[in-house]
């Protein structure tokens, strides 16, 4: 379907919606139904409800209502606020955006108008630096050339400007033309390919001429660009902003529906980061909504498939949240077990043993609902089972454990001036378990800060002694000499490319190049006084590189190679060339396809003229950073673009394999299916055969290959990918990427991807922990990415300490939230055999709320400061980082652990409550309070048993909530018409009551403590020897800081040393710490040893000498 | 040119500030970096202390829960036996015919008993009268919330008897004050107490809490239509006696959370001698017989921790014997089997 826009024509501008920006999700009217309504489609959310409806019936509550109702609605409230604050945000944010002035012609004079006026088919006219308040068709600039600049970084993020041009037909008409002409533009609707903007334009006469002229992306300003570097600029609106979201950039591909979604306005886009996945769909449901109305014979539901084809990113999950989800079902499931058991159990009772007690004067002939009333009310007993904390709790923590990697300093990249950026603040824990990373290679692994090196110019070598070609005599000859081939070399170095020169007033000409390659190139021609000065008029060299892999030599370095070659054609052969050209550009259909068959036409025949090679330097620290992060059991997968022997040549640079004694490189190649069929079999067995030998072992695959096997061979591949550590991915295609994500997710791996281009995206989200590298190319991978870093080898804190840190935290806290239920749960359940199981609480409402609430939610909150090892030493063992890769601290049986402990601390309390209020003390108030207070006595000596490092904040937290726990309940029994009036002085006065706290906690804690000792002791974690030794080694912290010193002065003077096997730590240092004397003269002794050997002293050898030097 | 690269700059800034507004706050001046800002709490280096469970932290601690429950026990246990406590329970022996619930029901029977006690030691003033129950599910859901807090203290309230049920409203729909099963069925046996053949007064004034007296019973507020319906519950109370005054009524309705419990009944402020005859006679009324509950007579002295209670004392001794042989067990095992397990050279991955 087509779309015929006519320019300035008002009689069909009503066709089309207007340009209002409606970004807000509520009315006034609809908040809060349907507020509520998103909120209850969650089961948690679900299950209190129903909870809390029970409890209005009063025949069954066992305490008041409110205990439900009033977290609950605290619970709704708080969510449903955060809510409407975004939302009213969004309004704001869009009436700012919609009653901004814009200029159009109207009747053919200028006239100022809102921005939410603008029709399709209004000339709009911007000026330097406006913003394009909506998509728009090139027809005129200020400059004479026809071009003006945008700069796109709204959408993509790349702060690099780029050039529009008019249309060929508007070229030369002057502003007082511009505000008379008409014409129509026919152009596809708004349809969900937005690479691409195949359209045509046709001006009425008297303009100029009726030919039709194609019209490209190029042609376009598209929504929310800034025109730059240009004085005005004017256009013809198109799409207006209900109707299309559409996104230029190389990589546009892939560009994810967030991204576009930011389209909509900013705010829009927080909430989404915010929210994650769950307001996406909501936006795409709303956008349908909008469009239906006044657009509906040509969106139709559009958008909506556009957002479906584009796939809707999976709410991510971690694996955390899955087995906390599993748990808390299983503890649903017992709970419903202690229901029917109980209830029927009460119900037996009832009838045999009840009706004999006269005062409990139960009738003879009951209601049939009677059966079900004892049950129902164990059924809201037990309803605290699941907590109604947790969600809040983990939201909470999983929140700071993103702030903590904004905040970080560390992570910080001085260079870009960019901090660390966690946009799904939901996934922190994710980061501790990850077991594969398959990264990206160039841009990620190295700068993407591309220097031209060398050069092969009519077979010579220019470069080679110097390694660098721009300082190598022999070539600055040449180029003074005039030699023609190397003239002719530099020339199409200089003009083949898209880089467009920029010239500033002082006259000094920098360039503007969207791929850092052909920056490299033109910068290196301009250095051999070949200057691109402008690029008018100049057709001729439409990019005629070809790749060749041809010189091995340099890919063998690690330098990027291009061959340039040329041709010269005579003025015929040129006129036909442009002539199918310019036909294939104006194809509406299938234009790509067309203009690569014609410019297909032009490039053969080329005489080689030289090869230019790139180089490409690594980042800082990445080597180390794979070498930490595979010691702590990470596979690494590189998937790259770039060819096979300068990926191989990278990987052996930074670590990612090892040369040939040590490992071996596993080759699946070859042509047909057959070929690759033998290849994988081949590399298939030799995996099975070696994987028991201590040799790395490593695959190389190119994407051709890769295409056949994962369409034929797919199983045999994931065997090779189980077996595999480590695999070079070469030439693959960025849906590849992704697949290669999802076959390792299918075998049931935590796979984390890291990359940095627009190429990337389709892996960063289809992985279950995307990191985006803001780099040169933009910062379209950091945008859809969960993590968003400056430099690759911030991945190892960002991994070895926020994941592991946030893992360990979310471990304690889940199973804890569940251990306190469970035990004031248990005592219900206890009271209930002394109760007759007639379901009777013995907690009071208020008690029962504020302890779920107050009392022992906010003390584990200060878990997100808990650090059982210190960031030194975790970096220093990073197979330290297993224990959360094999989920030790959460899973059924540490789970069955915090159960047990529960069950036996609600047993000890009610054991020991009833026996010490027994007789004339056993009053119902006092006794649920002693029971309360015991619980809350334990709950505080457990959280400080289970917290491994104290600051003054948790020391604040668990004994002023403790001590709150007091003020509170003492506050309370002041109130002459509680329950519980004087009930806590009463105790308090009591010695009995303190000798009560006492032996409870005693008996509670006792056999915990021991029992952790012994393990502690005498079957220690990995852990917990590396606690020991942190506090053995506490006084030697001086002697790391030098030798991470001298490490880091040895990291940038060779990166051989770095590359050099370094499993044998142990061995070389075996002899030295036998040496008693040695030993003897601590810090200041062995460091100067360092001084003296320092290549020795590398990351893994640092450590073990420290411990026995202290 | 640099004046546009600068704006570039400028623009950039702001777009990405807008785009992550949680990042970084002000940036309109590009001065200013991204960088976060110190802090020792941003930066998760708050001073920490980390406590190991060193032996000698761990033995110590053993040792002190030891050496503290062991006297806390040995005083807890002496305090409990010095109480002197007698417990005569009366309700099999007060009946003297088979058909025991026949007997406690029928309204013409005489139901007084004499029950006859020595007491062993002396006791001191004042000693406790209690009625212990066993078998009486005073906290069953039905029972304990069959009751009207408001319509106890406030006049106006004495219509809200919704929570009463089944011991609400009359027949004709008047409500009772005080309503509920638990006033309804308030103890009514009595006792008179002989020490040597001469009475002595047991004093029942100030048997109940005074904060009940003050602020959960009214003092305005008398008895109507109570104990009127088909069925006798338990006691009667005198509709002269504002509530507040009607101490037994605030005794009972202080429910018990466990099925046995004692109650007060009064005082006997007069000391006993060892070997004294005490003889009570009991008015028999109350029935526990169809529950198969039993009933006794309690007269204790009491102590710093209450009544007479062993468990405390013994739990006390229990567990810090036990908290004393576990740090022998460990710190033994610690001499014996010397493990310096800090040593990084365990790790697995280290052998």
């Amino acid at each position: 379907m087509k779309r015929f826009v006519y320019i300035n024509d008002e009689s069909y501008q009503n066709d089309y919606c207007d340009n209002q920006i409606s970004n807000t999700k509520y009315t006034l009217w609809n908040f809060l139904p349907k507020n509520l309504w998103e909120q209850f489609r969650r089961f948690m959310n679900q299950y209190f409800l129903l909870i809390a409806c029970l409890q209005l019936w009063s025949l069954i509550t066992p305490v008041n209502p409110a205990s439900t109702w009033g977290p609950l609605i605290v619970i709704f409230a708080v969510s449903a606020t955060k809510e409407a604050w975004d939302d009213y945000n969004r309004y704001i944010s869009d009436k700012q955006a919609n009653e901004k002035k814009v200029w159009i012609v109207k009747n053919g004079a200028r006239k100022h108008i809102q921005a939410q006026d603008i029709r399709v088919g209004n000339i709009v006219w911007i000026r330097e630096n406006e913003e394009v308040p909506c998509d728009l068709v090139l027809t005129g600039t200020s400059e004479p050339q026809g071009i003006c600049h945008v700069e796109t970084a709204a959408l993509d993020g790349e702060i690099d400007l780029k050039t529009r041009v008019i249309p060929t037909t508007c070229i030369g008409l002057d502003s007082e033309q511009l505000h008379k002409i008409k014409g129509v533009i026919e152009c596809p609707i708004p349809d969900k390919d937005i690479r691409r903007f195949d359209a045509n334009i046709r001006l009425f006469p008297p303009f100029i001429d009726n030919d039709i002229c194609p019209l490209t992306i190029n042609n376009t300003l598209l929504q929310s660009c800034y025109l730059r570097n240009t004085e005005w600029a004017c256009g013809v609106a198109v799409y207006t902003v209900h109707t299309q979201f559409s996104l230029e950039g190389k990589h546009v591909d892939n560009v994810c529906l967030k991204e576009r979604l930011c389209l909509l306005d900013n705010t829009l886009c927080v909430a989404v980061e915010i929210y994650s996945n769950e307001i996406i769909k909501i936006i795409i449901i709303r956008i349908h909504e909008n469009n239906t109305a006044p657009c509906s014979h040509h969106m139709s539901g559009n958008e909506t498939k556009l957002g479906m084809s584009r796939g809707v990113p999976e709410p991510k999950l971690t694996a955390m949240d899955a087995m906390i989800d599993k748990l808390t079902g299983a503890i649903f499931l017992f709970q419903l077990a202690v229901v029917v058991v109980l209830g029927s159990a009460g119900n037996v009772w009832k009838d045999t043993e009840a009706r004999k007690q006269w005062y409990v004067k139960y009738d003879d002939d009951e209601p049939w609902y009677q059966i079900l009333v004892i049950p129902l009310r164990f059924e809201l007993l037990c309803s605290i089972m699941i907590p109604i904390s947790i969600k809040v709790s983990l939201d909470f923590v999983k929140s700071m454990y993103a702030k903590f990697i904004d905040w970080d300093e560390e992570i910080y990249d001085q260079e870009t001036d960019t901090p660390a950026h966690a946009a799904n603040t939901a996934i922190s824990e994710d980061l501790g378990q990850v077991e594969y990373i398959l990264t990206d290679k160039t841009g990620t692994l190295t700068e993407n800060k591309m220097i031209f090196r060398r050069c092969c110019i009519a077979g010579t070598l220019y470069g080679n002694e110097s390694g660098d070609a721009l300082k190598d005599i022999e070539l600055l000859n040449a180029v003074a000499d005039n030699s023609p081939h190397v003239i002719k070399f530099l020339t199409v170095m200089a003009l083949c490319n898209t880089v467009i020169p920029i010239k500033s007033p002082s006259g000094t000409i920098s360039y503007k190049a969207q791929s850092q390659d052909e920056d490299a190139l033109v910068n290196a021609a301009s250095n051999l006084h070949v200057v691109l000065v402008s690029k008018n008029g100049n057709n001729a060299g439409q990019q005629i590189k070809t790749f060749v892999d041809a010189v091995d030599k340099y890919a063998q370095l690690g330098l990027r190679t291009l061959c340039l070659g040329w041709r010269e054609l005579s003025l015929e052969e040129y006129l036909e060339w442009s002539r199918l050209f310019k036909e294939a550009n104006s194809a509406l259909v299938d234009r790509e396809w067309k203009v690569a068959e014609v410019c297909q036409k032009l490039e053969h025949t080329l005489d080689i003229l030289g090869i230019s090679a790139i180089e490409d330097r690594l980042q800082d620290g990445v080597p180390e950073t794979i070498e930490i992060l595979r010691q702590s059991g990470i596979n690494f997968w590189m998937l790259t673009g770039d060819k096979q022997s300068t990926a191989i040549q990278i990987a052996l640079l930074c670590n990612l394999i090892s040369s040939e004694p040590k490992g071996q490189l596993l080759y699946i190649n070859g042509k047909t299916e057959d070929e690759v069929a033998r290849s994988l079999e081949r590399v298939l067995l030799t995996m099975r055969i070696t994987s028991s030998e201590p040799k790395e072992l490593a695959f190389v695959v190119d994407g051709w290959a890769l295409e056949i096997i994962l369409t034929r061979y797919k199983e045999a591949f994931t065997e090779l990918a189980v077996l595999s550590k480590t695999a070079i991915c070469c030439r693959v295609t960025p849906s590849q990427k992704a697949q290669l994500v999802k076959l390792l997710k299918s075998c049931d791996y935590r796979t984390l991807a890291i990359g940095d281009g627009g190429n990337d995206v389709r892996m960063i989200q289809q992985a279950h922990i995307g990191v985006g590298i803001s780099g040169r190319e933009g910062l379209q991978a950091a945008r859809a990415a969960d993590y968003s870093i400056g430099k690759f080898r911030f991945l190892k804190r960002l991994i070895l300490v926020h994941g592991r840190y946030s893992y360990n935290r979310t471990a304690f806290l889940s199973q804890y939230s569940f251990y306190k239920s469970l035990l004031i749960c248990f005592i219900q359940i206890l009271f209930s055999f002394v109760s007759g199981i007639a379901g009777t609480s013995l907690f009071n409402s208020v008690s029962l709320m504020a302890y779920n609430v107050f009392y022992t939610s906010i003390p584990v909150l200060t878990t997100v400061l808990d650090k059982d090892l210190s960031e030194k030493t975790v970096t220093q063992n990073p197979e330290i980082l297993l224990y959360c890769q094999a989920g030790r601290l959460l899973n059924p049986s540490t789970f069955a652990g915090w159960f047990g402990r529960s069950l036996y601390h609600a047993i000890v309390v009610f054991l020991i409550t009833i026996h010490a209020y027994a007789n004339e003390k056993s009053e119902m108030e006092e006794l649920s309070m002693v029971a309360l207070s015991g619980s809350i006595w334990l709950q505080a000596f457990v959280v400080t048993l289970e917290m491994s490092s104290f600051t003054f904040l948790q020391f604040l937290a668990i004994w002023g909530n403790f001590a709150a726990f007091y003020v509170i309940n003492l506050c309370i029994s002041t109130i002459p018409t509680a329950g519980m009036y004087t009930i806590m002085f009463r105790l308090c006065r009591q010695p009995s009551y303190w000798i009560t706290m006492l032996l409870i906690s005693g008996v509670g804690m006792g056999p915990v403590l021991a029992l952790k000792y012994f393990r502690y002791t005498y079957s220690p974690s990995a852990i917990n020897i590396l606690q020991k030794a942190e506090r053995s080694r506490g006084p030697m912290y001086t002697l790391v800081n030098l030798e991470s010193q001298l490490r880091s002065e040895q990291g940038n003077s060779t990166n051989s040393i770095l590359t050099a096997p370094v499993k044998n730590k142990n061995s070389v240092y075996e002899p030295l710490l036998s040496d008693s004397p040695m030993a003897s003269r601590r810090s200041l002794a062995s460091s100067s040893f360092d001084i003296f050997q320092p290549a020795q002293s590398r990351v893994p050898a640092a450590y073990p000498r420290n411990i026995k030097t202290s | 040119f640099i004046f546009d690269f600068f704006n570039a700059r400028l623009h950039f800034g702001c777009s990405r500030m807008q785009m992550y507004p949680l990042e970084m706050e002000g940036n309109s001046n590009p001065k200013t970096t991204n960088k976060p800002k110190y802090s020792k709490f941003t930066q998760q280096e708050l001073p920490a202390c980390k406590p190991l469970l060193t032996p000698e932290i761990v033995i110590a601690a053993f040792a002190l829960i030891g050496a503290l429950f062991v006297p806390i026990g040995l005083a807890s246990l002496h305090a409990s036996r010095q109480v002197v406590e007698l417990v005569h329970r009366y309700d099999a022996s007060c009946v003297p015919v088979d058909d025991k619930v026949g007997f406690i029901q029928n309204s013409r029977t005489d139901k007084t008993c004499t029950v006859t006690m020595t007491v062993p030691k002396y006791m001191k003033s004042p000693i406790h009268v209690y009625y212990l129950i066993d078998g009486f599910y005073q906290n069953h859901r039905r029972y304990v919330r069959s009751r009207s807090d408001k319509q106890l203290r406030y006049k106006s309230a004495a219509h809200l008897t919704s929570d009463c049920v089944p011991e609400g409203d009359t027949a004709d729909h008047a409500p009772i004050v005080p309503c509920g099963l638990v006033a309804w069925s308030l103890f009514n046996d009595t006792y008179t107490v002989r020490v040597n053949g001469v009475v002595t007064q047991v004093n029942k004034k100030d048997i109940a809490w005074k904060s009940d007296k003050n602020n959960k019973f009214g003092k305005n507020i008398y008895p109507s239509n109570f104990q009127k319906g088909r069925l006798i519950g338990g006691a009667t109370l005198n509709e002269s006696i504002p509530l507040s005054e009607q101490e037994d009524l605030i005794v009972w309705m202080r429910t018990a959370a466990l099925p046995t419990f004692r109650k007060l009944y009064g005082r006997i402020e007069k000391d006993i001698n060892a070997n004294d005859n005490v003889t009570v006679v009991i008015q028999n009324n109350y029935n526990t017989y169809s529950f198969g509950g039993s009933k006794a007579l309690v007269l204790s002295t009491a102590s710093w921790i209450g009544g007479k209670n062993n468990f405390i004392g013994i739990a006390y001794l229990t567990i810090g014997g036990l908290c004393l042989s576990l740090a022998m067990g460990f710190l033994v095992l610690y001499m014996v089997k010397r493990r310096n397990f800090g040593d990084p050279s365990n790790l697995s991955w280290n052998r």
